[in-house]
């Protein structure tokens, strides 16, 4: 008798109580209502999976020369045709793909990580230690990042380093010239956050800075550093296929987007076998799009007071 | 020793472009244990930032806590060293902000925040923390504990949150409570019972309170001393019955005065005429001399100290200065 009533309220509550809503979860409903930002989403997905599950379907992953098939045009056993080298582009785009993401995420996660740490720090402790982080910052950001790169690739080349490192080396100069932006904003949040009465009662409860730092302020800005980390990718990748492109990021014969567009600079390649530097281009520009219009979608959601 | 805490010629002052405000201007007084003292005054008299430089959160530049002591326990708590603040702050003098809803951290779980000071003072594991946080939801009269402890500060009600800024509070058994405006924010009925649970619990753990307020129902309701604050000084202080029976200082005077009453209806209700005195230009002079109707010539020229009238009440006015009088 007593039993059926206290369960029939507690299947209530587990199915609509407010409690069960998270901010999660209720952005992540907002989102799917957005078709553009889902759209980005799924591309992006498939992006992924294409690149990190496609090349374990192909036959041609050993990136053998194969002179008998160079240059050939898209066709059964090539699907996106054979570069000069008799090696299979369609495998080579894919693989390219890992590298041009995994550097992109990669090198968004350290900048992030950079970034809101050094903004986080300015912002909460102010005084001598702001502005010394944020004259650095300001610093790397009068200087345009592109040209900065540039002369990052050419002593990376001066310098010899092994062409296996560089990919690591082009993550970690991506992220050097990253962070600045993100930890202006992230300061700009703390400023006003650390002001608030909450912070206050953080002050009276008698916690450590680092408490209060981690604890109590960063999560208050997850929101803003998801929307800009994922923009960011996308910034990334573009960066270091440009780097690529100029032959001063990852070097061949290790296949990213941008080395591979480099087909592209030569003038036969260019205007008689578009299918050496069109697929490159097209996962780019696929990819790139895809992130920054699932990033506007996130930030609609999860920061709407930045809506312009 | 008697007393909870001894605030000894405290003086705060907030520098601005204009020159320096004497936000808190030479205040002594003292809070014993067990008891509740009251700190009324209109806004902007000083009895917030009283407060705030007892719990240190005075922030330089921009303001600074010039000279005075606090001695709470022996200690003198504007010499402490960061470290051994912190150890008090929270444990050992707990505070309650004015507005529930701003005062709680909106991305971190109710029970999280609850469980933080017992984590940090009194050095409990999680779990431990945990079930303790969940005690003090229901001690505050929360039902449903366990489910609001997995909640967050937006999903709950301004009066369910003043409580559980209460439960944080007393979470350490804390010798002092600072409730700064703990009612304001709230409707009325929610008011008094968070006033009643104020009660309650100062006489369960033998807690002093000092509570800041300019409600004077609510210092009727709570306090056993009252200090009356006026632009940064204290001008009356007294026992509550006796102050409120024969309020001695002419502001205290119109402060009861313009009290509406239930069930009267009043043509217009008592206000006091003007308004509060510049802080940047205080002169030489009762700050209160401009609104007062008992305005003597000394009042313009001469600042009058806090005296002792009668029996456990003090007035700083020119009125009840013997010496002064005959003249």
């Amino acid at each position: 008798m007593i039993t059926t009533p206290t369960k029939l309220v507690n299947a209530k509550r587990t199915k609509d109580s407010p409690v069960k809503s998270s901010l999660f979860r209720q952005s992540i409903r907002k989102l799917s209502k957005n078709k553009l930002a889902v759209s980005g989403f799924v591309v992006v997905i498939l992006m992924f999976v294409a690149c990190f599950i496609g090349p374990l379907f192909s036959p041609y992953t050993d990136n053998k020369i194969n002179m008998a098939m160079m240059n050939k045009a898209p066709h059964l056993k090539h699907w996106l045709g054979t570069d000069a080298l008799g090696r299979d582009v369609l495998t080579r785009v894919l693989l390219a793909g890992r590298i041009s993401l995994t550097v992109g995420l990669a090198s968004m996660m350290l900048s992030v990580f950079i970034g809101s740490l050094l903004g986080a720090l300015a912002g909460y402790y102010r005084g001598i230690v702001d502005q010394i982080i944020m004259r650095i910052a300001d610093l790397l950001l009068t200087i345009p990042s592109l040209p900065l790169l540039f002369i990052f690739g050419a002593l990376l080349s001066e310098w010899k380093i092994p062409t296996d490192y560089r990919m690591y080396i082009v993550m970690l100069m991506l992220s050097f010239v990253g962070w600045p932006g993100l930890a202006r904003m992230v300061r700009g949040q703390m400023l006003s956050l650390r002001e608030r009465e909450f912070m206050q009662a953080a002050v009276v409860l008698g916690l450590r800075d680092r408490r209060k730092l981690f604890n109590h302020l960063l999560p208050n800005i997850v929101p803003l550093l998801i929307v800009i980390a994922t923009l960011n990718i996308g910034g990334a990748i573009l960066s270091e296929s440009v780097l690529s492109f100029f032959g001063l990021g990852v070097m061949p014969p290790t296949p990213t987007w941008g080395n591979m567009i480099d087909a592209a600079n030569n003038m036969i390649d260019f205007q008689e076998r578009p299918w050496l530097w069109i697929p490159p281009g097209f996962s780019i520009f696929a990819t790139v799009i895809a992130i920054n219009i699932f990033g506007d979608g996130l930030r609609d959601v999860l920061d709407p007071k930045q809506k312009r | 020793m008697d007393n909870s805490i001894e605030i000894d010629h405290l003086s705060t002052y907030f520098y601005t472009e204009e020159g320096a405000v004497k936000a808190v201007d030479d205040v002594s007084f003292r809070v014993p244990l067990g008891q509740t003292v009251c700190i009324v005054g209109e806004s902007g008299c000083g009895k917030s930032v009283t407060a705030m430089s007892i719990m240190g959160l005075v922030e330089e530049p921009g303001g600074k806590v010039i000279s005075g002591k606090i001695d709470f326990s022996g200690e003198d708590l504007l010499k402490l060293d960061k470290h051994s603040l912190r150890s008090i702050r929270g444990n050992e003098i707990a505070m309650i902000f004015q507005e529930p809803m701003s005062s709680l951290n909106p991305v971190m779980k109710i029970g999280e925040q609850i469980m933080e000071p017992l984590i940090i003072h009194l050095k409990m594991s999680k779990k431990q923390a945990r079930t303790r946080a969940i005690e003090l939801i229901e001690q505050v009269g929360i039902s449903r504990p366990e489910q609001i402890a997995d909640s967050y500060p937006h999903e709950l009600s301004g009066g369910m949150l003043q409580r559980i800024m209460i439960a944080i509070a007393i979470s350490c058994n804390p010798k002092l409570l600072i409730a700064d405006e703990p009612t304001t924010a709230l409707d009325v009925t929610i008011q008094a019972q968070i006033l009643d649970m104020l009660r309650d619990i100062k006489t369960n753990s033998n807690m002093s309170i000092l509570l800041i307020t300019h409600d004077l129902g609510v210092v009727a309701e709570m306090a056993d001393y009252v200090i009356v604050m006026y632009s940064g000084k204290i001008v009356e202080e007294g026992e509550v019955v006796e102050l409120f029976e024969r309020p001695k200082h002419p502001y205290t005077k119109g402060l009861l005065k313009s009290k509406p009453i239930i069930n009267q209806r009043l043509e217009e209700l008592y206000s006091i005429p003007g308004q509060v005195p510049n802080p940047l230009d205080l002169q030489e002079s009762c700050y209160f001399h401009d609104r007062c109707e008992q305005c003597m010539s000394i009042c313009q020229t001469k600042q009058p100290q806090l005296q002792e009238v009668g029996t456990q009440q003090k007035v700083a006015c020119w009125l009840y200065e013997e010496a002064v009088a005959h003249v």
